[in-house]
């Protein structure tokens, strides 16, 4: 017996190098294959919205019809069939959870194998989760705690039903429904996702994270995610996500939304570990994703992190809107491809208030025969007095087979305001790996060691109870780059 | 008794050209030997050629460690087997912390030796217990490896990881280069305090004043990639006085 688990783990290890990619056996309930009216009607059915929710999505949808796939990015994105997946997948359970102990203990296990306890015994100290499963949110630990300070967080269906006025109010109002192919794609069809309230004043006390997992075949995922911060308020959010290992390629098209007000603070941190795909480039993610924060009030702050690893294909460019006077736009950035994958990924700061500030910090690196672009666009518009970016692009290439591109775009319409940018591209050089191999250090363990000090700057600003966690995924992504 | 380290008419070329022509070369347990040479001996050649760096192609002969060869074993292998080099020059390793580096090296010989890695605060301890002696502060520490060290500061920084590995073969590659006369008596007492019985050290340098810290027991000069003369430690100050002109007549 022992040795025949031993065999599997062997058999795992060598074929599988991503630890996520098991399923999990649910009955589901899904929506009929295809996108039509009918699809949206099914969708916003089943989530029991209100008809101007409705009304919304039809909208999109009409406005999506009409428009054309992006293909401005370095990306070869084959073409997907819009009618040959489900868009809505859902666990079949319990309609309406008084509490955790009627979650499927199928989906407790498989947070659980994915290291998201949601079990009140063992839920991460300080941390709240949201996990979202497919299409649905399937439960959000905390949210009696959170609510005693007057924080929201709850899955974005029932934000729909319960504060939609708040909804109304700000959904799209940074990423309107027509704002490119995806997010029209995406507010048409969002099943699931978090919406979070800070009020005034309000430090929110906890870290806050939701945790994607698709796990159905043939199934795209569309969350959609609305952080609003009160004047004066700061939230700390995370989010995670990971897929099962299957052939066929999967759709994610996400849109996140978040609005700063005055001297209000939103953190923003993303440990992207979508399935890759295989070594060959076979099955993979496609993470379509439009992310945009606008920093409404003077003085606010809005800051994206993220660790890209996983994906087929990434298209993503997590964006500040510098609306308000002094107000300060970071985006720290790790992508990291190797195998087949390819990424086109960076950031927009447009600033338009007085003494508006914007950071840039990009790291990506290429293994493998991946393709690695860094994409960004600093803006400048009249009003934006002495007004500030600095960007910092580097690249570093593990192997003579991938590539590493870097498109900055600066558009300066203010002559007071100042811009920055540098770019460095790289390789590991032999010396640096022979002086840790010479250590006694193994190749694979040196170069996730050089790499993720190539990324130290962009790690640093993680959360603490996840900066661990996306060292070790470096680790992994990188297994089979070199020799 | 076995030798800790024998090199045995070692050949090696980069590309077309040969660099070492036939080396023979045995280091008991305890015994402290100096290579010097010219410059464009091999000397350099020969130190990476022993760690099994890429980019050397050996034509003949044999490297052992304990009686076994260990051309087939790579750098990591053999490192772990109980090799260690100091660099001539030392590398950067932009973002990469000290500590985290120098715990990666102790604990991938534990693993290999079966035995249990070392915890972060007992290894604190542990390093700043030899960073004393070898006049390297608590900054020092914290710092990317090699990043931004003066050469006295890198040098320094080798022999502290050489104390922490504690190799039963230690590689000093021209370790007096760019030193001052005051780094080169930390550096050399570093040295002396891990001579021990059970290890052994081959000194590689160009100037005979490193040998007045680093007293050893053979010298050995090479030249045009072969071992010209051996002999005590009174070859070392021949050397000093007549140039290695004079004493290419072993050939």
């Amino acid at each position: 017996m022992a040795a025949t688990t031993q065999t599997i783990e062997q058999v795992e290890q060598a074929t599988g190098k991503y630890k996520y990619g098991f399923v999990t056996e649910i009955e589901s309930d899904k929506a009929p294959k295809g996108l039509n009216e009918d699809t949206i009607r099914f969708i916003s059915a089943k989530k029991d919205e209100p008809e101007w929710m409705l009304e919304w999505r039809l909208k999109a949808y009409a406005r999506w019809l009409t428009m054309t796939s992006p293909d401005w990015a370095k990306l070869d994105i084959p073409p997907i069939d819009y009618q040959d997946s489900y868009y809505y997948a859902a666990p079949k359970q319990a309609e309406k959870l008084a509490s955790l102990d009627e979650v499927d203990p199928e989906l407790l296990a498989t947070y659980e194998k994915l290291g998201i306890p949601l079990n009140e015994q063992k839920r991460l100290a300080n941390v709240a989760v949201d996990a979202v499963f497919d299409s649905v949110s399937v439960a959000t630990t905390f949210r009696e705690e959170l609510s005693k300070v007057g924080v929201i967080f709850c899955p974005i269906s029932e934000a729909i039903r319960d504060y939609p006025e708040l909804v109304k109010k700000y959904m799209g109002s940074v990423i309107p429904v027509g704002d490119n192919y995806f997010a029209a794609l995406n507010s048409a069809v969002f099943t699931d996702g978090s919406f979070v309230y800070i009020p005034k004043g309000v430090r929110c006390p906890m870290e806050l994270s939701t945790y994607f997992r698709i796990n159905e075949q043939n199934t795209g995922q569309f969350e959609r995610t609305l952080i609003i911060a009160e004047d004066e308020s700061y939230v700390s959010y995370l989010e995670g996500c990971t897929a099962p290992q299957r052939d066929e390629n999967q759709l994610h098209a996400a849109v996140v939304e978040l609005v700063a007000m005055q001297d209000a603070e939103i953190k923003y941190s993303t440990v992207q570990n979508w399935y890759p795909g295989d070594e060959n480039g076979k099955g993979g993610i496609y993470n379509f994703v439009t992310k945009r924060g606008v920093c409404r009030g003077a003085r606010s702050k809005i800051s994206w992190t993220q660790v890209e690893t996983g994906s087929a294909i990434t298209w993503k460019y997590p964006s500040c809107v510098l609306q308000g006077e002094e107000s300060v736009g970071e985006f720290y950035s790790v992508a990291l491809t190797n195998n087949y994958q390819q990424a086109d990924t960076g950031t927009k700061m447009i600033h338009i208030g007085a003494g508006s500030r914007s950071t840039i910090i990009s790291k990506g690196i290429s293994a493998g025969k991946s393709q690695n672009c860094y994409r960004g666009l600093v803006q400048m518009q009249p009003t934006a007095e002495n007004a500030r970016n600095f960007t910092q692009c580097d690249s570093l290439l593990v192997g003579d087979r991938c590539g590493a591109h870097t498109v900055p775009y600066i558009v300066s319409r203010n002559p007071s305001a100042k811009i920055e940018h540098e770019a460095t591209t790289s390789r590991i050089s032999e010396d640096q790996l022979f002086y840790c191999l010479q250590r006694g250090i193994e190749e694979e363990a040196a170069v996730s060691l050089i790499v993720n000090g190539f990324c130290k700057e962009v790690m640093k600003e993680l959360p603490m109870e996840f900066a661990v966690e996306a060292q070790k995924l470096i680790g992994i992504s990188l297994e089979g780059s070199v020799g | 008794m076995t030798a800790l380290l024998e090199i045995r008419d070692l050949h090696a070329s980069v590309g077309d050209t040969p660099i070492l022509k036939g080396i023979n070369l045995t280091l008991n347990a305890g015994e402290v030997h100096a290579i010097m040479g010219p410059n464009g001996s091999g000397k350099s050649t020969m130190s990476y050629v022993l760690a099994g760096r890429n980019g050397y192609e050996i034509t003949g002969g044999d490297v052992l460690i304990n009686g076994e060869s260990v051309l087939e074993l790579s750098p990591d292998e053999r490192a772990r087997a109980g090799m260690f080099l100091a660099f001539q020059y030392p590398v950067e390793l932009p973002g990469v912390g000290g500590m985290s580096f120098l715990r990666a090296a102790v604990n991938a010989r534990r693993v290999e030796a079966g035995e249990e890695e070392v915890d972060q605060l007992a290894f604190v301890k542990m390093v700043r217990a030899k960073a004393g002696e070898l006049d390297i502060n608590d900054d020092m520490l914290k710092r990317a490896v090699n990043v931004g060290f003066s050469g006295g500061e890198k040098k320094r920084y080798e022999i502290l990881q050489m104390a922490l590995l504690e190799p039963t073969i230690s590689i000093l590659d021209e370790t007096d280069s760019g030193l001052d006369v005051d780094a080169l008596k930390i550096v050399s007492d570093g040295v002396n305090m891990l001579r021990a019985p059970e290890r052994t050290m081959l000194v590689i340098t160009h100037y005979q004043r490193l040998l007045n810290h680093i007293v050893p027991d053979h010298v050995h000069i090479l030249a045009g990639g072969k071992i010209r003369k051996s002999g005590g430690k009174e070859l070392a100050l021949q050397v000093e006085e007549t140039g290695y002109a004079g004493i290419d007549d072993a050939a």
